[in-house]
C-alpha cells in the first residue's frame, strides 16, 4: 500500500463510483438502465458500492422486450432483492398492443424499444439515466461522452457533445431534456470480465459454457428454444455454447465454448479475435452507421 | 504470435498489478499517427478480425490502395464521408505491464478544443514530427497546450525515419529544435524516439535501422514511466462529493463523506481542517464498499468519516490544519474557449464548477490572449473565441477551494457553463495565487 498506485481495475472502479455519485448529487431523478446483461450487472454492482452502506438511491428500469431468456429474468430478479431496489419494468408487448410501436417484420424488437423506453422514461421524470454502454463496443460509441446530453425528443447529436475535460461532468439540461449516463465508458470487455472474476459477480447461467441444444445458421449458433424453434430442413446438434451477450432471445447467438467459470472466460476474452457484438449480434450487422442511426434515435 | 504467448499474455494483463496509463495524442492525416495507433493497436492483439475485416473492405470500396488504419477510429458518418477526424476518440490495449487509454484528438488548429479534452487526463502526450518536415507549427502548438493542461510527460515520436535513411543527424536537428522551443515552456519529462510506425521502427521493438538510438521503443517507454508520483500526495485535498446518510434500520447512525481524493494521502487518525466552516476533527475511518482501508490516495473514491458531528455538505473540502488550499473569490486562470455560438466577453457571467462546487462567476477582466502557434500575448484583447486560449480575470459568488493548477491538476481546474444554453463553454485552469491567500 506504500506505493500509492492504484491497479487498473481499481482505477475504474473508482472512476464509475465518482460518476454514479456525480449523478446522484446533481440530477434531479436519475434511473439505470437494466438489461440483465453483464454490463449492466456490473454497472449495478458498482452502483451498490457507491453508496454503501446505504441503499442505491434511484430505481432501475428493465425495458422487457418480452424475448427475454428465463435465466436473466431470474438473475434480475434475484439483484433487485438482494439490493432492495425499486424496479420499474417498459413492456415492449403491452406496447405493441396499444399501438404505441409495431412489430418489425424480422421480428427483431431492438429498434422499437426506443420509443417504449422513451416513454417510460419521461412518465416517470427520469432526467438522467444510466446505460451499461463502453467505448470498445462501437466506433459510434468511442466518441460519445461520460454525460452524453439528449434533447426533449431523446436524440443524440454526434456533432452538438458538450466538451468533457478532466472530471468535471456538467449535467444541467433544460426542463424535459436529459442526460444517457455511461459510468463504464473506460471498461473493456477484457477489463469487465476480468472485475467479474475478482468480484465473484452473480450472473446469468447464460454466460458460462453448458452442452446446449443449437442449430447452426450461417456460422451463428442459436440455441433451440420457444424462440428460436428449428425451421424446416434444420437439426439441432448438443454442443458446448456460451453466450457473450444476452440480448433478445431470438437475435442472440451463443459461441463454441468450453468456458465454464469466470476465470475460464477471462482467458478466452483475453484471446478471441472478434469483437462481442460482430461475433453474436445479428442486429449490429445491418450497416455500418447502425449504430450510429440508433443512437440518434435516442437508443442507447 | 501463437496462441501459447497470446494467452500467456493475457493472463498477465489481467493481473490487478498492472495499472492504467492515459496518453494523448493530436495530429492530422498526413502525419502518421493514425499509423502509429494502427500499430500499436495491431501489434498488441487489440484490432478484432471483425474491425480489421470491415475496415479491408471500406478502403477496397474507395478505391484505396492500402487499407486506412484511420477507419478504425473515424466512427461518425461525416468523419467518413469527409476523411477527417472531428471529436476525440478514445481508445483502449492493454499489455501485461499496463491498460492504455489514447485519447486520439485531430491536430487542426479548429479542433484545439479537442485537444485540450483529450490532453486534461493525460498522463502522456505523444508529439509526432515528420522527420522530413522537422519541428513545424503545429508541434509547437501541440506541446504548448500539453503543457498548459499540465501534462507530465511529453515523448516526441520522430516519424518516417525510414524516408530520411535513419539519419541520425536528422533526428538531433529535430531534438536541438524542439529542445530549443520546449525551454520556453515547462516541460518537467521530454523523451525523443526515432521512429517509423509504417514498417514499425522503435514502436513495439526496437529498431535494427536506428543502432545509434540507445533509447527504448515507445511501447516499453509507455510501459515504464513512472506516473503514479505526477499526482500530488503531498497536499491532503478531499473535495466532499456526497454524504452517505443510510435511512435503514441496521446504519441508523452512519455518517460517511463520499469524495474522490484529489491530492494527499488521507489516513485513518489524521486531523483534519473541513472549509469553508475552518473546524478542525480527526479521520475517524475511511470506508468502501469492501470495507475500511487505512489510507486513500489519489483517485481512489472512498468515503471518509469524521470524530465530530460537524456540519459538512457537498462543495466542502477536507485538508489539514496547516495545509490548506485558497479560499478565493477573485481568480486568476488561463482558459481555452471552446464555444462556437459565442466568445468569452468581459463583463459576463456564467456557471462556474470547480470540484464538486458550482457557483457563478463574471469575467472581470481580459489580461491577454496567446497566440497559440507563436506564444504571442496580445494585451489588447477584449474577448477570447472559439479554440483561443487567454488568461482572465474572475469575481466568484463564494469561495472555491484551489490551488494553481500547476500543483494540483484536480484542485486548479474548473469549467464554465453558459447560463442559458447550459453548454460547456470553457476549461479553465488557475494561475497564481495572490500572496496574501
Amino acid at each position: 500500500m506504500t506505493s500509492h498506485v492504484l491497479s487498473q481495475l481499481r482505477s475504474l472502479e473508482a472512476e464509475s463510483i465518482h460518476i454514479f455519485r456525480e449523478v446522484v448529487a446533481e440530477m434531479q431523478r436519475p434511473c439505470l438502465l437494466f438489461s440483465g446483461g453483464k454490463d449492466s450487472i456490473v454497472m449495478l454492482h458498482l452502483a451498490a458500492k457507491a453508496f454503501a452502506p446505504a441503499r442505491i438511491p434511484f430505481p432501475i428500469m428493465h425495458v422487457d422486450t418480452g424475448l427475454n431468456f428465463p435465466s436473466v429474468l431470474a438473475t434480475r430478479d434475484r439483484w433487485v432483492e438482494r439490493l432492495g431496489i425499486q424496479l420499474v419494468v417498459a413492456s415492449v408487448p403491452e406496447a405493441i398492443e396499444r399501438g404505441l410501436v409495431q412489430e418489425e417484420p424480422n421480428g427483431s424488437r431492438n429498434r422499437i424499444q426506443t420509443p417504449v423506453l422513451l416513454e417510460a422514461a419521461e412518465k416517470n421524470g427520469f432526467d438522467a439515466l444510466f446505460g451499461g454502454g463502453r467505448r470498445d463496443e462501437e466506433k459510434a460509441r468511442a466518441k460519445e461522452r461520460v454525460f452524453s446530453f439528449r434533447d426533449d425528443f431523446g436524440q443524440w447529436d454526434p456533432k452538438n457533445q458538450r466538451p468533457e475535460i478532466w472530471d468535471l461532468y456538467n449535467g444541467r439540461v433544460h426542463q424535459g431534456e436529459s442526460i444517457r449516463v455511461f459510468p463504464l465508458s473506460n471498461w473493456t470487455e477484457l477489463d469487465i470480465w476480468a472485475y467479474i472474476e475478482a468480484e465473484d459477480i452473480d450472473l446469468p447461467d447464460l454466460y458460462f459454457a453448458a452442452e446446449r441444444e443449437v442449430v447452426d445458421r450461417g456460422g451463428m449458433l442459436f440455441a433451440v428454444n420457444e424462440f428460436t424453434p428449428l425451421k424446416d430442413g434444420e437439426t439441432a446438434e448438443v454442443r458446448s455454447v456460451r453466450y457473450r451477450t444476452v440480448g433478445d432471445a431470438n437475435l442472440t447467438a451463443a459461441v463454441a465454448s468450453t468456458a465454464a467459470t469466470r476465470a475460464e472466460i477471462v482467458e478466452e476474452v483475453a484471446a478471441v479475435r472478434l469483437t462481442e457484438r460482430g461475433a453474436t449480434r445479428g442486429d449490429d450487422k445491418v450497416s455500418e452507421a447502425a449504430m450510429e442511426d440508433r443512437k440518434r434515435e435516442g437508443y442507447f | 504470435m501463437t496462441t501459447e504467448t497470446l494467452t500467456e499474455t493475457a493472463s498477465q494483463a489481467i493481473d490487478t498489478s498492472a495499472d492504467l496509463l492515459r496518453f494523448a495524442t493530436a495530429g492530422s492525416v498526413d502525419d502518421g499517427k493514425s499509423t502509429l495507433i494502427g500499430r500499436l493497436l495491431f501489434d498488441s492483439k487489440t484490432i478484432f478480425e471483425d474491425q480489421l475485416e470491415s475496415v479491408e473492405q471500406v478502403s477496397k470500396d474507395r478505391g484505396n490502395d492500402y487499407t486506412d488504419l484511420a477507419l478504425l477510429t473515424d466512427g461518425l458518418r461525416a468523419e467518413r464521408e469527409q476523411g477527417i477526424t472531428i471529436d476525440v476518440a478514445y481508445r483502449y490495449f492493454a499489455t501485461p505491464k499496463r491498460k492504455f487509454i489514447i485519447a486520439d484528438t485531430p491536430g487542426h488548429i479548429q479542433y484545439t478544443r479537442n485537444m485540450v479534452t483529450g490532453a486534461s487526463t493525460a498522463d502522456v502526450a505523444i508529439i509526432l514530427v515528420d522527420a522530413r518536415k522537422g519541428v513545424i507549427e503545429q508541434s509547437r502548438r501541440h506541446t504548448f497546450l500539453a503543457t498548459l493542461l499540465g501534462v507530465p510527460h511529453i515523448v516526441v515520436c520522430v516519424n518516417k525515419m525510414d524516408l530520411v535513411d535513419y539519419s541520425e543527424e536528422v533526428f538531433e536537428g529535430i531534438r536541438r529544435d524542439f529542445t530549443d522551443f520546449a525551454s520556453r515552456l515547462r516541460v518537467p519529462d521530454l523523451t525523443f524516439i526515432p521512429i517509423s510506425a509504417l514498417v514499425g521502427d522503435n514502436v513495439v521493438n526496437r529498431s535494427e535501422n536506428t543502432p545509434w538510438f540507445d533509447g527504448r521503443p515507445l511501447l516499453s517507454h509507455l510501459e515504464s514511466l513512472h506516473v503514479a508520483s505526477d499526482r500530488n500526495l503531498q497536499d491532503v485535498r478531499f473535495p466532499v462529493q456526497y454524504v452517505i446518510r443510510p435511512q435503514s434500520h441496521d446504519a441508523r447512525d452512519y455518517r460517511g463523506y463520499a469524495g474522490t481524493v484529489a491530492g494527499g494521502v488521507l489516513k485513518k487518525g489524521d486531523k483534519v481542517r473541513v472549509l469553508p466552516s475552518g473546524l478542525e476533527t480527526t479521520i475517524e475511518g475511511i470506508d468502501t464498499a469492501d470495507g475500511p482501508v487505512n489510507e486513500a490516495f489519489p483517485p481512489m473514491s472512498v468515503t471518509v468519516r469524521l470524530a465530530d458531528d460537524i456540519d459538512i455538505s457537498r462543495g466542502d473540502m477536507i485538508c489539514r490544519p496547516n495545509n490548506s488550499p485558497a479560499a478565493l473569490q477573485d481568480i486568476d486562470a488561463q482558459i481555452c474557449w471552446m464555444d462556437e455560438t459565442a466568445p468569452l466577453v468581459q463583463g459576463k457571467k456564467y456557471a462556474i464548477k470547480h470540484t464538486t462546487r458550482w457557483a457563478r462567476a463574471m469575467v472581470k477582466d481580459v489580461k491577454y490572449r496567446v497566440d497559440v502557434n507563436t506564444l504571442h500575448r496580445d494585451e489588447d484583447a477584449t474577448e477570447i473565441r472559439l479554440n483561443e486560449i487567454g488568461r482572465i480575470q474572475l469575481r466568484v459568488t463564494q469561495p472555491l477551494f484551489v490551488d494553481p493548477y500547476r500543483q494540483n491538476r484536480r484542485t486548479g481546474a474548473f469549467i464554465l457553463v453558459d447560463e442559458a444554453t447550459n453548454k460547456t463553454v470553457a476549461a479553465g485552469m488557475v494561475g497564481t495565487l495572490p500572496h496574501t491567500a
